[in-house]
């Protein structure tokens, strides 16, 4: 359990992120790329930029994006070992505060302190878009598909896996 | 994997939410089935499925139970839909329900997502998947702008300043100078809940 231990340094990072993590996985995107990119070297942009996409791609929740991480990093246990520390400490700590709060109570705090997340939620994930589209949008074609994208799935109800599949075959036919 | 099995033999008459749920709670394995079952159909977010399982399909929550689980479990940090599955299990089949569902929605996605990342690894130096990557990328960002500009549509509405303000404030500090999310949170939250507080208590006076 030293710190170079790299299985040890995913579960400190992950555990300690996911205490942070308000408002769902959307909102740690940036935390994570800062880690992982930035201070621990573990990925290269594009390969966080690939590991988001195949996130997106694939069934499940889209927190499994660590799970991607942790395998970069060490293998199938670092795969493990992310993805337990991401959502087993929190899953717990909201199994007991909903057990804290079946006694009933009419305190107006829980209310108010969800109000005061919704903004700081939408500007994290606002954060996530853009340092996402930093790391993608390298050409016009790319930051228009982006923009197209952005603008189809704001005014319809489109299944996002169509819209996804469109986009790997434009990037498959070496448009974007 | 199996989509066909349980939805038509219980349903028999198409009801309006919120009606009784069914009495019996139900067993570890199931549990584990059913949110191995919304997870590996949720695409692109699981929370629309497990309220279609949990509220229509089996009956285990009124539509007011499951809304108020899952508003705790929003504001509560980490993943919600995971935080949502162990308080579900837990409410229904105590602390090992709790796990049997967690264990459900988690396993076989990441199993599913160790594979590909054991692919990815492999053949992420080809060029065509990298090609096609790059723009499943592209059109995944999109979509993120998308959710990010309905979720700010209230607030727009409303012409909220201060949510505004915040909102671009935690935006700046965390995707232009890439502070790290701690410190920002930890001055942002007492920040935000002070000033909804005070704006409450004007509006009330």
């Amino acid at each position: 359990m030293n710190a170079e231990n790299p299985i040890w340094a995913l579960i400190s990072t992950f555990g300690l992120m996911s205490l942070f993590a308000v408002g769902g996985a959307a909102a740690a995107v940036p935390e994570m790329h800062r880690i992982a990119v930035e201070v621990h070297h573990w990925m290269t942009d594009k390969q966080f930029a690939d590991a988001y996409a195949i996130a997106q791609l694939s069934p499940g929740p889209n927190v499994l994006i660590v799970t991607l991480i942790g395998y970069a990093v060490a293998g199938i246990p670092g795969a493990l070992a992310a993805t337990l520390a991401m959502c087993l400490p929190t899953a717990l700590l909201a199994y007991y505060v909903s057990r804290l709060l079946n006694r009933p109570s009419q305190s107006r705090w829980p209310g108010l302190i969800q109000a005061a997340l919704v903004p700081l939620s939408i500007g994290l994930m606002a954060a996530s878009a853009l340092i996402l589209a930093e790391s993608t949008d390298r050409t016009l074609a790319a930051l228009l598909l982006t923009a197209t994208v952005a603008v189809v799935a704001s005014v319809s109800r489109i299944n996002p896996l169509w819209i996804l599949l469109v986009g790997g075959l434009l990037g498959f036919a070496g448009i974007v | 994997m199996s989509e066909d099995s349980a939805p038509a033999a219980q349903q028999p008459v198409q009801e309006p939410d919120g009606l009784a749920t069914s009495a019996v709670p139900p067993g570890l394995l199931a549990l584990f089935l059913a949110f191995a079952r919304m997870s590996l159909a949720g695409f692109g977010g699981v929370l629309v499925f497990a309220r279609q399982a949990i509220v229509e399909q089996h009956r285990w929550m009124t539509a007011d139970e499951f809304n108020e689980t899952f508003a705790l479990c929003h504001f509560l940090p980490g993943p919600n839909i995971v935080n949502l599955s162990m308080v579900f299990g837990a409410r229904l089949r105590g602390i090992a329900g709790g796990i049997a569902a967690f264990a459900g929605l988690l396993l076989p996605p990441t199993l599913i997502m160790t594979v590909l990342a054991i692919i990815y690894a492999r053949f992420g130096d080809v060029d065509v998947l990298r090609r096609s990557l790059a723009g499943i990328s592209c059109a995944a960002v999109g979509l993120l702008i998308a959710v990010v500009f309905r979720m700010m549509t209230p607030l727009l509405k409303r012409l909220d300043a201060v949510a505004l303000i915040l909102m671009l404030g935690v935006f700046l500090a965390i995707g232009v100078l890439r502070l790290p999310l701690q410190a920002v949170l930890l001055v942002a939250i007492p920040v935000s809940v002070g000033a909804i507080f005070l704006m409450r208590r004007k509006v009330a006076a």
